[in-house]
């Protein structure tokens, strides 16, 4: 995966990795993780700083029964956790959110689908599958929104993105990312706002789509 | 394995952030300690692990490192209590820094201890770093225990089998993170708060933003300052 040339930036990195990221764009981030050795390694750096931090940071005297009823836990017998991992283009993060679910897929028109992995008051999470040379609904939005590509490849006013490039576009770009020709593009995209479309139709689908 | 070796921080130098720099030194506390909330002295002072470990040398790993170890490979409790003695008041301390009471920070450090040992086999301390390693798990369980949502992790690396780390790329890690250790303590105390805030607090950016109403690009390139200098006093350690 080493022709990964658009990654997570700075910012986003460092608030997912000390937790601050909101839910969906986590996935997102998890996924790219997955995918990009690099970012992956740029997150364990993040992790190390944060280590240092707590570890030079305040510590707080704890009771003494804490570490008896930990220890006591040590020997339960657990049920397994699933263990979730790639499964065709879709990485571990998103098996792990459709929680052994099977994909819904809902059709857009014009052969396009979208799958709603999460939907909520931190914003939303899906999977979008585009045919080749079929453009996304021209949208702009209010957030940011991350996009990363698991399949194929779209163009949009601010380059190629290929499997693993991961877009981040704030509210100020319209952009209108279209599928390359050849293989369906399936994109894994986080919103936390509502996606505003810019033609008609689309928007009076919106509530529908809950885009 | 990764593609990052014990120079992982390298990869983290392109971009606009990145951490590093000089060689360990204790952050000092001006006023006294209060009763229950001090600052960590150095990792190394605390009691000596279940067996005769002394890691000040550079040649073996640390303290923390051979306790995760007997407990990764050995399930050994003496060791996992040794942990438990230095980091559970360390955890303690960054949860109630993110806005928990003391009841609720002190669950997450069960919780965090409890994946700590049932988590051992994952530890690879030539990647990670114990510390490193166990906030990364603390943050993810705090953000659960408190949004009752599981936290996206990326796919586990598939590494075969984790048996004899290689000592020399554990101690070049460790290396690395005292250099962080110094630069983080060469901050001014402006910028080791924005430090701690974007790694410890519970408040995301755009939420500091409404807290000080300071526009967002003020707190950002604070925080990249911070950074920043953390890089510029690695290069000139490294030089």
């Amino acid at each position: 995966m080493s022709h990964i040339t658009h990654h997570v930036s700075d910012d986003v990195l460092l608030a997912y990795v000390s937790g601050h990221l909101p839910q969906p764009y986590a996935v997102v981030v998890a996924s790219h993780l997955s995918l990009c050795d690099d970012c992956r390694a740029r997150s364990e750096a993040h992790a190390h700083a944060g280590g240092v931090v707590m570890d030079t940071g305040a510590v707080s005297d704890v009771s003494g029964i804490l570490k008896s009823r930990l220890f006591d836990e040590l020997d339960a017998v657990l049920e397994e956790e699933p263990e979730y991992e790639t499964k065709g283009p879709y990485p571990a993060p998103v098996m792990a959110t459709l929680g052994g679910s099977e994909l819904r897929w809902t059709h857009m028109g014009l052969g396009t689908k979208q799958a709603i992995l999460q939907h909520d008051k931190a914003g939303s999470v899906r999977l979008l599958y585009i045919p080749g040379g079929m453009a996304v609904p021209d949208h702009g939005h209010n957030g940011l929104e991350l996009t990363l590509v698991l399949q194929g490849a779209f163009r949009d006013e601010t380059g190629r993105y290929g499997v693993g490039d991961l877009e981040t576009a704030d509210g100020s770009l319209e952009h209108t990312p279209i599928a390359e020709p050849g293989e369906a593009c399936i994109c894994l995209a986080a919103t936390d706002a509502k996606l505003r479309f810019l033609s008609l139709v689309p928007r009076l689908l919106q509530p529908i789509f809950r885009i | 394995m990764l593609t990052q070796d014990h120079h992982m921080f390298a990869s983290v130098l392109e971009p606009t952030a990145s951490f590093e720099a000089g060689a360990f030194v204790v952050p000092i506390e001006k006023t006294g300690p209060s009763r229950t909330q001090r600052r960590a002295t150095s990792p190394r002072s605390t009691a000596k692990g279940p067996t005769d470990v002394t890691s000040s040398s550079t040649d073996t790993p640390s303290d923390q490192t051979q306790w995760m170890l007997k407990v990764r490979d050995q399930r050994d409790k003496a060791a996992f209590s040794a942990l438990f003695d230095h980091f559970a008041p360390r955890l303690k301390g960054m949860v109630m820094r993110s806005g928990a009471s003391s009841a609720q920070a002190e669950d997450v450090v069960q919780e965090v201890m409890l994946k700590v040992w049932r988590k051992a086999h994952l530890f690879d301390p030539e990647r990670a770093q114990v510390s490193a390693w166990i906030y990364q798990i603390a943050r993810n369980q705090q953000t659960d225990h408190f949004r009752k949502n599981a936290r996206p992790v990326p796919e586990a690396l598939k590494t075969p089998e984790l048996p004899e780390p290689d000592v020399s790329h554990v101690i070049a890690l460790e290396q690395e993170v005292q250099h962080l250790k110094r630069a983080m303590a060469a901050l001014s105390p402006d910028q080791r708060q924005m430090v701690e805030q974007a790694y410890m607090g519970e408040l995301s950016h755009s939420e500091i933003s409404e807290a000080t109403g300071l526009p967002l690009g003020t707190i950002k390139s604070r925080i990249r300052l911070a950074l920043e200098k953390l890089r510029h006093d690695m290069k000139g350690a490294r030089s």
